[in-house]
């Protein structure tokens, strides 16, 4: 498969009054044609603002180098206007909250239509055709009705799902949905996903997951990221990472996830709290919280290098990972 | 839309009728007669004029005698100025005071807006500073001495324009008055313009529409001016009406014809039939005003509605 998106040393900074916080740091993946990347990390650990800064979204003070390649264009440090003919078009983005992110004073045909009457040239004729039936796709009853309505007239799932028939109107090659499922009630989540998965399949896009609930990982995702403290940790693909973490922080996150098959007496949160940007510690980022570290954790970052074929993690510690060191 | 329309109409009525009473009150209440004057009048010639005027009879006659004449149409005669009856009186005055203050309006409103929007847009950059400092002076200096000084620069330097006025048919004695009026009521539209666009600027369904890569100008026209615009809407009612009814001063500095002149000397002279004719006018343009705002508000924000 060929990749839609490569990615190669993003760096993400932001301006503060005296000094400059590093948000993203050196980071590097890659996304095949209608795959799924999960991309899994705390608050703070740089998830969101990395794939802000591929769409040009980043706030004001914020600034991004590096190289994002979709296809043979690179979008990072593009002006917003070049990046205008290919942010909803190829590349596409989905927000957390569906309650705010729609525009309250546009009925939502109005900001559905306008997307393909701007990269395809549609008439607003047509275009008002399409979004119907990309409404219907997307699963929403009376689709006609709803199109003529305004966002507060939806529930919060109709709303995502209006938020997923705009970002698919173009049939993008890479769909950024950052935490989608978050804002939603849990019976919701699960129906989310599954047309997320449907969609993205029937499109050929390559679908990019940011979320910190790993159950929603497991059933979607075909690779899979972990973050911390702004830099990837730990990546390969879901079914190894998940049975077999090489990284602590990523076993420690498996173990502070509710696990209804398992039955666990208790959940393992992990001790301590995600590091402040501004005062990331020396060495490795997460030793504070590691288990297993030892002295050369304090004083050297690991780098992330190859583990087997497949996988890649920033970890020092070579030996075997036993929970019980955790706990 | 129109149910919600028509159940502000009717809420209007009672405001009106409140606004009446309190004011034909208080008037009489105020010491002092419409025939007072440096010297006293003959008794039997100040009784005729009372009898005339039917100032001799009972208050609750007179209120009613004038809520029915209101009722018809007729605001009553001016008790000061002989010849003229009110409603003729505000029938000279009005088309100035609105044409004088629509045009401000206009002008302010507009200017305001646009002043408004670039300043967000370019925010913490130059031409934001710039616009702000040209809306503050614009805000505090206050009008007489703005108009003095406007006067003295154009009219009497530069000789450009007239320093004051009016020919009817005539642009140029306009220009000057439109402009002293419009500058504070624009630089409030423009303060108010600027914070809400800043807000909506920063907003995610605004984050959404830039995802959507439909370009800067379409974003700022579809998806930020509409909310932007509430709370300006929400002003410029009360600033229109403040246009209308406050261009008093504006009036007088340019020696112009509107009805603001009336009002004041009315209200010196106690000539209780015009004040209370200009009075229930300003009432009716304020009430109509607000009532625009609210339809406006509804149309929107369709979330409004719905209350």
């Amino acid at each position: 498969m060929a990749d839609v998106l490569v990615v190669d040393n993003l760096d993400v900074t932001f301006a503060l009054h005296q000094s400059e916080v590093k948000a993203v740091s050196d980071l590097d993946f890659t996304l095949a044609e209608g795959e799924t990347l999960a991309v899994v990390g705390e608050s703070g650990s740089g998830k969101s603002q990395a794939f802000l800064s591929i769409m040009g979204l980043l706030a004001r003070n914020g600034k991004a180098s590096g190289r994002a390649m979709l296809g043979d264009v690179n979008l990072i440090g593009m002006s917003p206007d070049r990046l205008d003919r290919y942010r909803g078009k190829d590349i596409a983005m989905i927000f957390q909250d569906p309650m705010t992110s729609l525009n309250p004073t546009l009925k939502v045909k109005t900001q559905l239509a306008e997307v393909l009457v701007r990269h395809q040239g549609y008439t607003a004729e047509k275009a008002n055709r399409a979004v119907i039936e990309m409404l219907e796709r997307v699963g929403i009853p009376e689709p006609v009705k709803r199109a003529n309505a305004y966002p507060h007239e939806l529930s919060g799932g109709m709303r995502q799902r209006v938020m997923i028939a705009m970002a698919l109107l173009c049939k993008p090659k890479v769909l950024i949905a950052d935490e989608p499922t978050t804002a939603l009630d849990v019976t919701v989540q699960a129906q989310m996903l599954d047309l997320f998965k449907n969609l993205t399949n029937d499109f050929g896009t390559a679908l990019v997951l940011i979320t910190h609930d790993l159950g929603v990982v497991a059933g979607v995702a075909d690779r899979m990221m972990v973050m911390y403290g702004g830099r990837c940790i730990e990546k390969g693909p879901t079914d190894t990472l998940f049975y077999d973490p090489r990284h602590p922080y990523t076993l420690g996150l498996l173990h502070s996830t509710p696990h209804v098959a398992k039955r666990a007496k208790r959940l393992d949160p992990i001790q301590g709290l995600p590091p402040s940007l501004e005062h990331l510690p020396k060495g490795c980022a997460f030793h504070p919280r590691c288990a297993f570290r030892f002295e050369r954790c304090f004083e050297e970052r690991p780098p992330l290098l190859p583990v087997e074929d497949v996988r890649e993690k920033a970890c020092w510690y070579q030996g075997e990972l036993k929970y019980e060191a955790v706990a | 839309m129109f149910g919600y329309a028509l159940r502000r109409v009717l809420t209007a009525i009672p405001i009106v009728l409140i606004t009446i009473t309190v004011c034909f009150f208080i008037l009489r209440l105020a010491p002092g007669g419409p025939f007072d004057g440096e010297r006293a009048l003959p008794p039997d010639q100040l009784k005729n004029l009372r009898a005339y005027y039917h100032l001799d009879e009972p208050l609750i006659m007179q209120f009613f005698g004038y809520i029915g004449g209101v009722l018809r149409g007729d605001f009553g005669p001016s008790m000061v100025m002989k010849d003229f009856n009110v409603s003729r009186l505000i029938g000279i005055g009005l088309p100035f005071t609105l044409t004088l203050g629509f045009s401000a309006f206009i002008v302010g409103t507009i200017g305001g807006m646009i002043a408004g929007a670039v300043a967000a847009v370019n925010q913490n950059k130059w031409p934001d500073y710039l616009l702000v400092a040209i809306v503050l002076v614009g805000i505090i200096i206050p009008n007489f001495l703005m108009a003095n000084l406007v006067q003295l620069f154009f009219g009497v330097y530069l000789k450009w324009l007239p320093v004051g006025g009016y020919q009817p048919g005539s642009l140029i004695h306009l220009v000057l008055p439109v402009f002293i009026l419009a500058l504070p009521h624009g630089g409030r539209v423009a303060r108010l313009v600027r914070g809400s666009m800043i807000e909506v600027l920063g907003t995610n369904y605004v984050r959404t529409a830039r995802s959507k890569g439909l370009g800067t100008r379409l974003i700022l026209a579809r998806h930020a001016l509409k909310p932007a615009l509430l709370p300006v809407v929400s002003y410029l009612g009360p600033g229109l009406s403040y246009l209308l009814t406050g261009s008093l001063v504006v009036e007088q500095v340019f020696s112009l014809p509107g009805i603001g002149k009336y009002f004041i000397t009315a209200a010196l002279n106690r000539d209780y039939g015009l004040v209370l004719g200009t009075t229930i006018l300003y009432v009716f343009i304020i009430l109509a005003l607000n009532l625009l705002v609210d339809i406006l508000y509804a149309w929107l924000d369709p979330k409004v509605r719905y209350r």
